[in-house]
Protein backbone atom coordinates (compact mmCIF):
# COMPACT_ATOMS: atom_id res chain seq x y z
CA UNK A 1 0.00 0.00 0.00
CA UNK A 2 1.22 3.45 -1.11
CA UNK A 3 1.79 5.53 1.93
CA UNK A 4 1.32 9.44 1.70
CA UNK A 5 3.25 10.90 4.67
CA UNK A 6 3.54 14.54 5.69
CA UNK A 7 7.48 15.29 5.73
CA UNK A 8 7.23 15.70 9.36
CA UNK A 9 5.71 12.48 10.10
CA UNK A 10 7.93 10.44 7.59
CA UNK A 11 10.95 11.89 9.61
CA UNK A 12 8.87 10.69 12.68
CA UNK A 13 8.29 7.21 10.64
CA UNK A 14 12.16 6.87 9.67
CA UNK A 15 13.35 7.55 12.72
CA UNK A 16 11.36 5.12 14.56
CA UNK A 17 12.06 2.25 11.94
CA UNK A 18 16.18 3.13 12.09
CA UNK A 19 16.21 3.58 16.08
CA UNK A 20 14.02 0.57 16.95
CA UNK A 21 14.38 -1.39 13.76
CA UNK A 22 13.90 -4.57 16.09
CA UNK A 23 10.57 -3.28 18.00
CA UNK A 24 9.09 -1.84 14.62
CA UNK A 25 6.30 -3.94 13.04
CA UNK A 26 4.64 -1.75 10.08
CA UNK A 27 3.22 1.75 9.29
CA UNK A 28 -0.13 1.95 7.40
CA UNK A 29 -2.59 4.39 6.76
CA UNK A 30 -6.32 4.32 7.11
CA UNK A 31 -8.76 7.44 6.58
CA UNK A 32 -6.08 10.05 6.60
CA UNK A 33 -4.79 9.04 9.76
CA UNK A 34 -0.82 7.02 10.04
CA UNK A 35 -0.77 4.12 12.39
CA UNK A 36 2.46 2.37 13.58
CA UNK A 37 2.43 -0.72 15.04
CA UNK A 38 5.61 -1.80 17.53
CA UNK A 39 6.16 -4.48 19.98
CA UNK A 40 4.35 -4.38 23.48
CA UNK A 41 7.42 -4.99 25.30
CA UNK A 42 9.35 -1.99 24.00
CA UNK A 43 6.21 0.61 24.31
CA UNK A 44 7.91 2.68 27.18
CA UNK A 45 11.37 3.23 25.33
CA UNK A 46 9.27 3.78 21.94
CA UNK A 47 7.22 6.67 23.57
CA UNK A 48 9.81 8.33 25.07
CA UNK A 49 11.98 8.67 22.38
CA UNK A 50 8.50 10.08 20.66
CA UNK A 51 7.82 13.05 23.21
CA UNK A 52 11.43 13.72 23.68
CA UNK A 53 13.23 13.32 20.22
CA UNK A 54 9.79 13.99 17.98
CA UNK A 55 8.27 16.32 19.91
CA UNK A 56 4.81 14.38 20.47
CA UNK A 57 4.42 16.21 23.89
CA UNK A 58 0.51 15.55 24.07
CA UNK A 59 -1.37 12.44 24.97
CA UNK A 60 -4.72 13.08 23.75
CA UNK A 61 -6.67 9.86 24.33
CA UNK A 62 -5.54 5.94 24.41
CA UNK A 63 -7.92 3.01 23.73
CA UNK A 64 -8.25 -0.27 24.00
CA UNK A 65 -9.97 -2.85 21.39
CA UNK A 66 -11.35 -6.73 21.76
CA UNK A 67 -10.10 -7.69 17.99
CA UNK A 68 -11.99 -11.08 19.22
CA UNK A 69 -9.42 -13.47 17.51
CA UNK A 70 -7.42 -16.60 19.07
CA UNK A 71 -3.95 -14.71 18.79
CA UNK A 72 -3.16 -11.22 19.57
CA UNK A 73 -6.51 -10.36 21.21
CA UNK A 74 -6.32 -6.97 22.54
CA UNK A 75 -5.27 -3.79 20.89
CA UNK A 76 -3.46 -0.62 22.74
CA UNK A 77 -4.01 2.20 20.59
CA UNK A 78 -2.26 5.95 22.18
CA UNK A 79 -3.29 8.89 19.82
CA UNK A 80 0.05 11.10 20.34
CA UNK A 81 -0.60 15.20 19.28
CA UNK A 82 2.48 17.17 17.96
CA UNK A 83 1.72 20.50 18.82
CA UNK A 84 4.83 21.88 16.46
CA UNK A 85 3.77 19.95 13.47
CA UNK A 86 0.04 19.93 14.22
CA UNK A 87 -0.40 16.30 13.75
CA UNK A 88 -1.74 12.98 15.03
CA UNK A 89 0.08 9.51 15.76
CA UNK A 90 -1.25 6.56 16.32
CA UNK A 91 1.03 4.14 18.16
CA UNK A 92 -0.63 0.67 18.34
CA UNK A 93 0.40 -2.61 20.65
CA UNK A 94 -0.95 -6.04 20.46
CA UNK A 95 -1.73 -8.13 23.33
CA UNK A 96 -2.47 -12.05 23.77
CA UNK A 97 -5.56 -13.27 25.35
CA UNK A 98 -4.32 -14.62 28.39
CA UNK A 99 -3.03 -12.28 31.03
CA UNK A 100 -2.62 -9.26 28.88
CA UNK A 101 -0.05 -7.21 31.34
CA UNK A 102 1.96 -4.01 29.35
CA UNK A 103 4.11 -1.61 31.19
CA UNK A 104 2.16 1.87 32.23
CA UNK A 105 3.09 5.31 30.47
CA UNK A 106 2.62 7.34 32.94
CA UNK A 107 6.16 8.11 33.88
CA UNK A 108 6.42 9.69 30.09
CA UNK A 109 2.75 11.20 29.94
CA UNK A 110 1.06 11.79 33.24
CA UNK A 111 -2.67 12.27 31.55
CA UNK A 112 -2.36 8.32 31.02
CA UNK A 113 -3.09 7.86 34.69
CA UNK A 114 -6.78 7.44 34.14
CA UNK A 115 -6.84 6.33 30.34
CA UNK A 116 -4.99 3.22 31.68
CA UNK A 117 -7.15 3.03 34.63
CA UNK A 118 -10.40 3.03 31.95
CA UNK A 119 -8.60 0.46 29.58
CA UNK A 120 -8.61 -1.97 32.82
CA UNK A 121 -11.53 -1.27 33.75
CA UNK A 122 -12.91 -1.82 30.39
CA UNK A 123 -11.34 -4.72 28.75
CA UNK A 124 -9.08 -6.12 32.00
CA UNK A 125 -5.46 -5.60 30.20
CA UNK A 126 -3.32 -5.16 33.35
CA UNK A 127 -0.62 -2.01 33.20
CA UNK A 128 2.77 -2.54 35.51
CA UNK A 129 4.33 0.17 37.35
CA UNK A 130 0.95 2.15 37.56
CA UNK A 131 0.68 4.80 40.66
CA UNK A 132 -2.84 4.13 40.97
CA UNK A 133 -3.94 1.04 39.53
CA UNK A 134 -8.13 0.72 40.01
CA UNK A 135 -10.85 0.51 37.93
CA UNK A 136 -12.22 3.65 36.47
CA UNK A 137 -15.87 3.61 36.27
CA UNK A 138 -17.53 0.60 37.69
CA UNK A 139 -16.70 -0.59 41.02
CA UNK A 140 -14.39 -2.58 42.72
CA UNK A 141 -16.38 -5.58 43.43
CA UNK A 142 -17.08 -6.34 39.95
CA UNK A 143 -16.14 -8.88 38.17
CA UNK A 144 -16.05 -8.66 34.41
CA UNK A 145 -14.80 -6.47 31.61
CA UNK A 146 -17.86 -4.67 29.65
CA UNK A 147 -16.82 -3.94 26.50
CA UNK A 148 -14.61 -7.65 26.12
CA UNK A 149 -17.01 -8.63 23.05
CA UNK A 150 -18.45 -11.51 24.76
CA UNK A 151 -19.95 -9.53 27.64
CA UNK A 152 -23.43 -9.76 27.08
CA UNK A 153 -25.05 -6.04 25.84
CA UNK A 154 -27.84 -6.55 28.79
CA UNK A 155 -25.07 -7.56 31.52
CA UNK A 156 -25.07 -10.21 33.50
CA UNK A 157 -27.57 -10.27 36.30
CA UNK A 158 -26.63 -10.94 39.86
CA UNK A 159 -23.60 -9.10 39.18
CA UNK A 160 -23.60 -6.51 40.83
CA UNK A 161 -25.27 -5.84 44.26
CA UNK A 162 -28.33 -3.56 43.48
CA UNK A 163 -30.37 -1.22 46.04
CA UNK A 164 -33.58 -2.92 46.86
CA UNK A 165 -36.58 -0.99 45.34
CA UNK A 166 -39.10 -2.36 47.93
CA UNK A 167 -39.65 -0.21 50.79
CA UNK A 168 -38.13 -1.24 53.78
CA UNK A 169 -41.38 -1.72 55.76
CA UNK A 170 -44.05 -3.87 55.12
CA UNK B 1 -7.05 3.99 58.82
CA UNK B 2 -10.86 3.11 61.02
CA UNK B 3 -13.29 5.06 61.19
CA UNK B 4 -13.91 6.59 64.74
CA UNK B 5 -17.07 8.23 66.84
CA UNK B 6 -17.11 11.42 67.22
CA UNK B 7 -18.56 10.80 70.70
CA UNK B 8 -16.39 8.91 71.83
CA UNK B 9 -13.46 11.23 71.09
CA UNK B 10 -14.43 14.52 72.53
CA UNK B 11 -15.80 14.80 76.35
CA UNK B 12 -17.94 18.11 76.33
CA UNK B 13 -17.84 19.81 79.35
CA UNK B 14 -21.34 21.69 79.38
CA UNK B 15 -24.66 21.21 77.50
CA UNK B 16 -23.80 17.99 77.71
CA UNK B 17 -26.87 16.17 76.12
CA UNK B 18 -27.53 18.95 73.48
CA UNK B 19 -24.00 18.42 72.23
CA UNK B 20 -24.36 14.88 72.29
CA UNK B 21 -27.31 15.13 70.16
CA UNK B 22 -25.63 17.63 67.92
CA UNK B 23 -22.06 15.27 66.95
CA UNK B 24 -24.71 12.38 67.05
CA UNK B 25 -26.69 14.57 63.73
CA UNK B 26 -23.69 15.41 61.96
CA UNK B 27 -22.43 11.80 62.05
CA UNK B 28 -25.85 10.60 60.42
CA UNK B 29 -25.63 13.09 57.85
CA UNK B 30 -24.22 12.19 54.41
CA UNK B 31 -21.41 13.94 55.19
CA UNK B 32 -19.15 11.48 57.02
CA UNK B 33 -16.37 12.83 59.26
CA UNK B 34 -13.52 10.14 59.95
CA UNK B 35 -10.84 11.26 62.43
CA UNK B 36 -7.78 10.00 61.36
CA UNK B 37 -4.98 10.74 64.28
CA UNK B 38 -5.52 9.63 68.63
CA UNK B 39 -3.24 12.74 68.95
CA UNK B 40 -5.20 15.80 66.59
CA UNK B 41 -8.02 16.35 69.28
CA UNK B 42 -9.00 19.62 67.73
CA UNK B 43 -9.70 17.33 64.48
CA UNK B 44 -8.10 19.37 62.27
CA UNK B 45 -6.93 16.31 60.31
CA UNK B 46 -9.99 14.52 58.64
CA UNK B 47 -11.41 13.29 54.86
CA UNK B 48 -13.78 14.88 53.77
CA UNK B 49 -16.21 13.18 51.39
CA UNK B 50 -18.17 15.60 49.22
CA UNK B 51 -20.96 14.48 46.91
CA UNK B 52 -21.65 12.39 44.72
CA UNK B 53 -25.42 14.13 45.44
CA UNK B 54 -23.82 17.57 46.04
CA UNK B 55 -25.29 20.67 44.43
CA UNK B 56 -21.93 22.12 43.83
CA UNK B 57 -20.54 19.33 41.82
CA UNK B 58 -21.87 19.66 38.59
CA UNK B 59 -23.72 15.93 39.25
CA UNK B 60 -23.04 12.96 39.84
CA UNK B 61 -19.21 13.84 40.91
CA UNK B 62 -17.26 12.69 44.27
CA UNK B 63 -14.73 13.90 45.87
CA UNK B 64 -12.48 12.62 48.53
CA UNK B 65 -10.44 14.99 50.49
CA UNK B 66 -7.87 14.83 53.27
CA UNK B 67 -7.86 17.95 54.67
CA UNK B 68 -5.01 19.39 57.31
CA UNK B 69 -7.64 22.04 59.13
CA UNK B 70 -8.92 23.92 55.73
CA UNK B 71 -5.74 22.82 53.24
CA UNK B 72 -6.83 20.12 50.86
CA UNK B 73 -3.45 17.76 51.43
CA UNK B 74 -4.76 15.38 49.12
CA UNK B 75 -7.62 14.56 46.97
CA UNK B 76 -9.14 11.81 45.17
CA UNK B 77 -11.87 11.65 42.43
CA UNK B 78 -14.35 8.94 42.46
CA UNK B 79 -16.12 9.12 39.06
CA UNK B 80 -18.50 6.34 37.40
CA UNK B 81 -22.19 7.24 38.71
CA UNK B 82 -23.22 8.21 35.61
CA UNK B 83 -21.69 5.24 33.12
CA UNK B 84 -23.92 4.27 30.83
CA UNK B 85 -21.90 1.59 28.78
CA UNK B 86 -22.53 4.04 25.57
CA UNK B 87 -19.56 2.41 23.45
CA UNK B 88 -21.34 -0.85 24.04
CA UNK B 89 -24.12 0.43 23.10
CA UNK B 90 -22.60 2.30 19.95
CA UNK B 91 -21.62 -1.56 19.34
CA UNK B 92 -24.66 -2.89 18.71
CA UNK B 93 -26.77 0.54 16.89
CA UNK B 94 -26.42 1.17 13.67
CA UNK B 95 -24.59 4.69 12.93
CA UNK B 96 -27.53 6.90 12.80
CA UNK B 97 -29.02 5.06 15.60
CA UNK B 98 -26.49 6.34 17.80
CA UNK B 99 -26.31 9.41 17.53
CA UNK B 100 -29.36 10.57 20.26
CA UNK B 101 -27.00 9.21 22.57
CA UNK B 102 -24.60 11.47 22.13
CA UNK B 103 -26.87 14.30 22.79
CA UNK B 104 -27.30 12.74 26.28
CA UNK B 105 -23.33 12.87 26.90
CA UNK B 106 -22.37 16.61 26.80
CA UNK B 107 -25.89 17.16 27.74
CA UNK B 108 -25.11 21.00 27.87
CA UNK B 109 -24.27 21.19 24.33
CA UNK B 110 -26.24 18.59 22.17
CA UNK B 111 -25.31 20.24 19.21
CA UNK B 112 -21.71 19.65 19.04
CA UNK B 113 -21.87 16.21 20.25
CA UNK B 114 -24.35 15.64 17.08
CA UNK B 115 -21.32 17.29 15.01
CA UNK B 116 -18.79 15.67 16.40
CA UNK B 117 -20.45 12.17 16.07
CA UNK B 118 -21.21 13.22 12.25
CA UNK B 119 -18.30 14.37 10.97
CA UNK B 120 -16.32 11.22 12.74
CA UNK B 121 -18.56 9.29 10.60
CA UNK B 122 -18.73 10.69 7.77
CA UNK B 123 -14.65 10.86 7.43
CA UNK B 124 -14.03 6.47 8.06
CA UNK B 125 -17.17 6.62 5.45
CA UNK B 126 -16.00 9.25 2.52
CA UNK B 127 -19.29 11.36 2.62
CA UNK B 128 -19.37 14.48 1.39
CA UNK B 129 -21.58 17.52 2.70
CA UNK B 130 -22.97 20.09 1.18
CA UNK B 131 -21.78 23.59 1.98
CA UNK B 132 -24.89 24.74 3.20
CA UNK B 133 -25.13 22.14 5.61
CA UNK B 134 -21.64 22.79 7.36
CA UNK B 135 -22.29 26.43 7.75
CA UNK B 136 -25.59 25.29 9.59
CA UNK B 137 -23.48 23.00 11.84
CA UNK B 138 -21.12 25.75 12.46
CA UNK B 139 -23.98 28.59 13.46
CA UNK B 140 -25.17 25.33 15.62
CA UNK B 141 -21.93 24.82 17.61
CA UNK B 142 -21.08 28.05 18.23
CA UNK B 143 -24.90 28.84 19.58
CA UNK B 144 -24.56 25.38 21.66
CA UNK B 145 -21.11 26.68 22.66
CA UNK B 146 -22.55 30.19 24.09
CA UNK B 147 -25.42 27.78 25.74
CA UNK B 148 -22.84 25.86 27.24
CA UNK B 149 -20.86 28.66 28.33
CA UNK B 150 -23.77 30.53 30.06
CA UNK B 151 -24.39 27.68 32.14
CA UNK B 152 -20.93 27.78 33.35
CA UNK B 153 -21.45 31.24 33.88
CA UNK B 154 -24.00 31.48 36.22
CA UNK B 155 -23.23 28.13 38.02
CA UNK B 156 -19.74 29.17 38.42
CA UNK B 157 -20.49 32.62 39.55
CA UNK B 158 -23.08 31.25 41.55
CA UNK B 159 -20.67 29.03 43.78
CA UNK B 160 -18.56 31.82 44.00
CA UNK B 161 -21.61 33.61 45.91
CA UNK B 162 -23.26 35.88 43.34
CA UNK B 163 -26.95 33.66 43.25
CA UNK B 164 -28.93 36.19 40.70
CA UNK B 165 -26.07 35.48 38.54
CA UNK B 166 -27.91 32.01 37.34
CA UNK B 167 -30.99 33.41 36.50
CA UNK B 168 -29.85 36.47 33.97
CA UNK B 169 -27.94 33.14 32.39
CA UNK B 170 -30.74 31.11 31.99
CA UNK B 171 -32.63 33.94 30.94
CA UNK B 172 -30.42 34.45 27.74
CA UNK B 173 -30.39 30.33 27.67
CA UNK B 174 -34.14 30.18 27.10
CA UNK B 175 -33.52 32.26 23.61
CA UNK B 176 -31.51 29.80 22.75
CA UNK B 177 -33.30 27.01 23.39
CA UNK B 178 -35.99 28.43 21.54
CA UNK B 179 -33.80 28.65 18.73
CA UNK B 180 -33.30 25.30 19.33
CA UNK B 181 -36.74 24.55 19.38
CA UNK B 182 -37.12 26.18 15.65
CA UNK B 183 -34.33 24.78 14.23
CA UNK B 184 -35.02 20.98 15.17
CA UNK B 185 -37.74 20.85 16.51
CA UNK B 186 -36.79 20.02 20.60
CA UNK B 187 -35.46 22.71 23.16
CA UNK B 188 -32.73 20.35 24.48
CA UNK B 189 -31.88 17.53 22.82
CA UNK B 190 -32.02 18.36 19.35
CA UNK B 191 -29.95 15.30 17.12
CA UNK B 192 -30.73 17.88 14.04
CA UNK B 193 -27.38 16.92 12.21
CA UNK B 194 -27.28 13.17 10.33
CA UNK B 195 -24.57 11.25 8.99
CA UNK B 196 -24.06 13.67 5.06
CA UNK B 197 -25.40 17.05 5.91
CA UNK B 198 -28.32 18.25 8.78
CA UNK B 199 -31.87 17.07 9.23
CA UNK B 200 -33.68 20.18 7.82
CA UNK B 201 -32.98 23.59 6.55
CA UNK B 202 -33.12 26.67 8.97
CA UNK B 203 -36.43 28.08 8.89
CA UNK B 204 -36.49 32.09 7.79
CA UNK B 205 -37.87 32.51 11.56
CA UNK B 206 -34.79 30.68 12.75
CA UNK B 207 -32.68 32.90 10.85
CA UNK B 208 -34.84 35.85 12.12
CA UNK B 209 -34.12 34.29 15.72
CA UNK B 210 -30.47 33.91 15.38
CA UNK B 211 -30.12 37.28 13.94
CA UNK B 212 -31.70 39.03 16.99
CA UNK B 213 -29.89 36.93 19.03
CA UNK B 214 -26.33 37.66 17.62
CA UNK B 215 -27.81 41.75 17.83
CA UNK B 216 -28.92 41.57 21.68
CA UNK B 217 -26.43 38.93 22.99
CA UNK B 218 -23.11 41.32 23.23
CA UNK B 219 -24.72 43.76 24.94
CA UNK B 220 -25.79 41.07 27.51
CA UNK B 221 -22.38 40.12 27.87
CA UNK B 222 -20.91 43.40 28.19
CA UNK B 223 -23.44 43.57 31.48
CA UNK B 224 -22.29 40.22 32.39
CA UNK B 225 -18.42 42.10 32.05
CA UNK B 226 -19.08 45.07 33.68
CA UNK B 227 -20.82 43.26 37.24
CA UNK B 228 -17.57 40.69 37.39
CA UNK B 229 -14.60 42.33 35.79
CA UNK B 230 -14.10 44.96 38.48
CA UNK B 231 -15.65 42.98 41.44
CA UNK B 232 -13.97 42.71 44.38
CA UNK B 233 -15.29 39.21 45.91
CA UNK B 234 -15.73 37.94 42.36
CA UNK B 235 -11.86 38.84 41.76
CA UNK B 236 -10.37 37.63 44.78
CA UNK B 237 -12.59 34.56 45.39
CA UNK B 238 -10.76 33.31 41.67
CA UNK B 239 -7.39 34.93 41.13
CA UNK B 240 -4.72 32.87 41.88
CA UNK B 241 -7.13 30.12 42.73
CA UNK B 242 -6.78 26.61 41.19
CA UNK B 243 -3.17 27.29 39.43
CA UNK B 244 -2.53 25.18 36.78
CA UNK B 245 0.98 25.95 34.85
CA UNK B 246 1.42 25.21 30.96
CA UNK B 247 3.69 22.26 31.13
CA UNK B 248 1.88 20.41 34.06
CA UNK B 249 -1.72 21.41 31.39
CA UNK B 250 -0.17 19.69 28.95
CA UNK B 251 1.49 16.99 30.55
CA UNK B 252 -1.91 16.30 32.80
CA UNK B 253 -3.97 16.12 29.43
CA UNK B 254 -6.39 19.45 30.51
CA UNK B 255 -8.26 20.33 26.95
CA UNK B 256 -10.27 23.16 26.00
CA UNK B 257 -10.81 26.75 27.66
CA UNK B 258 -8.45 24.70 30.90
CA UNK B 259 -5.32 24.30 28.62
CA UNK B 260 -5.78 27.45 26.76
CA UNK B 261 -6.32 29.32 30.57
CA UNK B 262 -2.95 28.02 31.41
CA UNK B 263 -1.37 29.27 28.22
CA UNK B 264 -1.79 27.34 25.21
CA UNK B 265 -3.42 28.03 22.01
CA UNK B 266 -4.81 24.22 21.32
CA UNK B 267 -8.21 24.70 19.37
CA UNK B 268 -9.18 21.88 17.07
CA UNK B 269 -11.05 24.99 15.15
CA UNK B 270 -7.34 26.27 14.32
CA UNK B 271 -5.50 23.08 14.79
CA UNK B 272 -7.22 21.18 12.58
CA UNK B 273 -9.98 23.07 10.66
CA UNK B 274 -13.43 20.71 10.26
CA UNK B 275 -16.33 21.89 8.24
CA UNK B 276 -15.47 25.57 7.22
CA UNK B 277 -13.23 27.19 10.15
CA UNK B 278 -10.78 27.49 8.04
CA UNK B 279 -13.14 30.47 6.01
CA UNK B 280 -14.10 32.25 8.75
CA UNK B 281 -12.29 34.86 11.02
CA UNK B 282 -11.65 34.67 14.78
CA UNK B 283 -9.29 34.33 17.45
CA UNK B 284 -8.32 31.60 19.96
CA UNK B 285 -8.78 33.23 23.72
CA UNK B 286 -5.43 32.52 25.59
CA UNK B 287 -4.25 33.98 28.93
CA UNK B 288 -1.04 32.86 30.70
CA UNK B 289 -1.85 32.83 34.40
CA UNK B 290 -3.50 29.50 34.70
CA UNK B 291 -5.71 30.24 37.72
CA UNK B 292 -9.60 30.35 37.96
CA UNK B 293 -9.43 33.95 36.47
CA UNK B 294 -8.17 33.07 33.42
CA UNK B 295 -10.17 30.45 32.46
CA UNK B 296 -13.10 32.67 33.40
CA UNK B 297 -11.72 35.74 30.51
CA UNK B 298 -11.22 32.63 27.89
CA UNK B 299 -14.74 31.29 28.11
CA UNK B 300 -15.84 35.12 28.11
CA UNK B 301 -14.35 35.64 25.47
CA UNK B 302 -14.60 32.84 23.69
CA UNK B 303 -18.29 33.57 23.58
CA UNK B 304 -17.69 37.29 21.93
CA UNK B 305 -15.96 35.08 19.19
CA UNK B 306 -18.76 32.78 18.74
CA UNK B 307 -20.92 35.54 18.35
CA UNK B 308 -18.41 36.58 15.42
CA UNK B 309 -18.38 33.03 14.13
CA UNK B 310 -22.35 33.52 13.63
CA UNK B 311 -22.45 36.85 11.82
CA UNK B 312 -20.23 35.65 9.60
CA UNK B 313 -21.57 32.38 9.08
CA UNK B 314 -25.40 33.99 8.92
CA UNK B 315 -23.21 36.13 5.72
CA UNK B 316 -21.86 33.73 4.21
CA UNK B 317 -24.67 30.87 4.10
CA UNK B 318 -24.57 29.58 0.64
CA UNK B 319 -27.82 28.30 -1.05
CA UNK B 320 -28.36 24.73 -1.84
CA UNK B 321 -29.57 21.56 -0.44
CA UNK B 322 -28.45 20.52 3.40
CA UNK B 323 -28.13 16.75 2.55
CA UNK B 324 -25.85 14.95 0.52
CA UNK B 325 -27.94 13.04 -2.45
CA UNK B 326 -26.40 9.95 -2.13
CA UNK B 327 -29.10 7.56 -1.35
CA UNK B 328 -26.40 5.02 0.36
CA UNK B 329 -24.50 7.34 2.19
CA UNK B 330 -27.50 9.57 3.87
CA UNK B 331 -31.17 9.44 4.33
CA UNK B 332 -33.30 10.61 1.56
CA UNK B 333 -35.74 13.97 1.67
CA UNK B 334 -39.15 12.77 3.28
CA UNK B 335 -40.47 14.26 0.02
CA UNK B 336 -38.97 11.61 -1.88
CA UNK B 337 -39.55 8.93 0.86
CA UNK B 338 -43.72 10.14 0.58
CA UNK B 339 -43.37 10.50 -3.23
CA UNK B 340 -41.35 7.58 -4.29
CA UNK B 341 -41.06 4.18 -4.38
CA UNK B 342 -36.57 4.55 -4.57
CA UNK B 343 -37.12 7.00 -1.92
CA UNK B 344 -38.59 4.96 0.56
CA UNK B 345 -37.06 1.93 -0.39
CA UNK B 346 -33.42 3.74 0.43
CA UNK B 347 -34.97 4.91 3.84
CA UNK B 348 -35.95 1.44 4.78
CA UNK B 349 -32.23 0.57 4.07
CA UNK B 350 -30.83 3.54 5.85
CA UNK B 351 -32.54 2.54 9.11
CA UNK B 352 -32.20 -1.01 8.67
CA UNK B 353 -28.63 -1.29 7.45
CA UNK B 354 -26.95 2.11 7.92
CA UNK B 355 -24.05 3.41 6.14
CA UNK B 356 -21.18 1.12 6.08
CA UNK B 357 -17.71 2.35 6.49
CA UNK B 358 -15.19 0.06 4.41
CA UNK B 359 -14.29 -2.67 5.98
CA UNK B 360 -11.18 -2.31 8.46
CA UNK B 361 -11.10 1.21 8.01
CA UNK B 362 -10.33 3.34 11.51
CA UNK B 363 -10.22 6.73 11.82
CA UNK B 364 -10.12 9.29 14.54
CA UNK B 365 -12.04 12.85 13.96
CA UNK B 366 -12.28 15.60 16.82
CA UNK B 367 -13.86 18.60 17.15
CA UNK B 368 -13.26 22.14 19.66
CA UNK B 369 -16.44 21.17 21.75
CA UNK B 370 -17.07 23.66 24.41
CA UNK B 371 -15.62 21.71 26.78
CA UNK B 372 -12.29 20.77 24.61
CA UNK B 373 -11.52 18.32 22.49
CA UNK B 374 -14.55 16.21 21.95
CA UNK B 375 -13.51 12.67 19.34
CA UNK B 376 -14.80 9.86 18.11
CA UNK B 377 -12.50 6.68 17.02
CA UNK B 378 -13.84 4.42 15.21
CA UNK B 379 -13.10 1.26 13.71
CA UNK B 380 -15.10 -0.58 11.15
CA UNK B 381 -15.93 -3.89 10.25
CA UNK B 382 -17.71 -3.52 7.31
CA UNK B 383 -21.24 -3.77 8.86
CA UNK B 384 -23.83 -0.77 9.57
CA UNK B 385 -22.14 -0.96 13.10
CA UNK B 386 -18.95 0.09 14.76
CA UNK B 387 -17.09 -2.40 15.60
CA UNK B 388 -15.66 -0.43 18.40
CA UNK B 389 -16.19 3.12 19.11
CA UNK B 390 -14.70 5.45 21.63
CA UNK B 391 -15.02 8.66 22.92
CA UNK B 392 -12.35 11.20 24.01
CA UNK B 393 -14.74 12.93 26.25
CA UNK B 394 -13.02 16.50 27.26
CA UNK B 395 -14.73 16.43 30.53
CA UNK B 396 -12.76 13.59 31.78
CA UNK B 397 -10.12 14.66 30.90
CA UNK B 398 -10.42 17.69 32.66
CA UNK B 399 -11.35 15.94 35.33
CA UNK B 400 -8.07 14.80 35.98
CA UNK B 401 -6.58 18.06 35.51
CA UNK B 402 -9.01 19.08 38.50
CA UNK B 403 -7.25 16.16 40.79
CA UNK B 404 -3.84 17.13 40.05
CA UNK B 405 -5.23 21.02 40.83
CA UNK B 406 -6.99 20.62 44.24
CA UNK B 407 -3.92 19.04 45.89
CA UNK B 408 -2.46 22.37 48.22
CA UNK B 409 -5.87 24.08 47.50
CA UNK B 410 -8.06 25.16 50.83
CA UNK B 411 -11.33 23.23 51.35
CA UNK B 412 -13.44 26.46 50.67
CA UNK B 413 -12.26 27.13 46.97
CA UNK B 414 -13.29 23.38 45.97
CA UNK B 415 -16.68 24.23 44.09
CA UNK B 416 -14.85 27.51 42.73
CA UNK B 417 -12.30 25.60 41.30
CA UNK B 418 -14.85 22.59 40.36
CA UNK B 419 -17.02 25.37 38.47
CA UNK B 420 -14.38 26.64 36.87
CA UNK B 421 -13.08 23.61 35.37
CA UNK B 422 -16.80 23.21 34.02
CA UNK B 423 -16.82 19.31 34.15
CA UNK B 424 -20.09 17.54 32.37
CA UNK B 425 -20.75 14.06 33.96
CA UNK B 426 -22.67 12.38 31.39
CA UNK B 427 -19.72 13.47 29.15
CA UNK B 428 -17.02 11.86 31.55
CA UNK B 429 -19.22 9.11 32.62
CA UNK B 430 -19.55 8.34 28.95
Amino acid sequence: MDLELSDSLKKVVDGLSSDFSDKFIEVYQSSGDTFVRVEADAIVQICRYLKNEQHFIYLTDMLGTDRFTSEERFEIIYNLVSLRDREHLFVKVRLPEEDPTIQSITDVWKSATWLEREIFDMFGVKFENHPDFRRMYMPEDFDYYPLRKEFPLLGIPGSIELPSTTPDTE
Amino acid sequence: MQTKHIKDKVDPKFFKEHQEKLYQALEDKHTTVELLDEEDPLGTQMVLNMGPQHPATHGVLRLILQLNGELIEKAKLDIGYLHRGVEKIAENKTYQEFMPYTDRMDYLAPYSNNVAFCTAVEKIANVEVPERAHYIRMIGCELARISSHLLWLGTMVMDAGAVSFFIWAFREREKLYDIFDNIGGHRFTISHSRIGGVANDLTDDAIAMIKDFVDNFPQELKDFHDLLDRNRIFFDRNREVGVLDTERALEIGATGPTLRGSGYAYDIRDFAPYARYDEVEFEIPTRLEGDNLARYYVRMEEMHESVRIIRQCLDKLPKGPVRTDNAKQAYPSKDEVYYSMEGMIHDFMMTDTGICPPEGAESYHAIEGPKGELGFFIQSDGTGHPWRLKINSPSFKNLQALEDILDGEMVADTVVIIGGVDPVMGDSDK
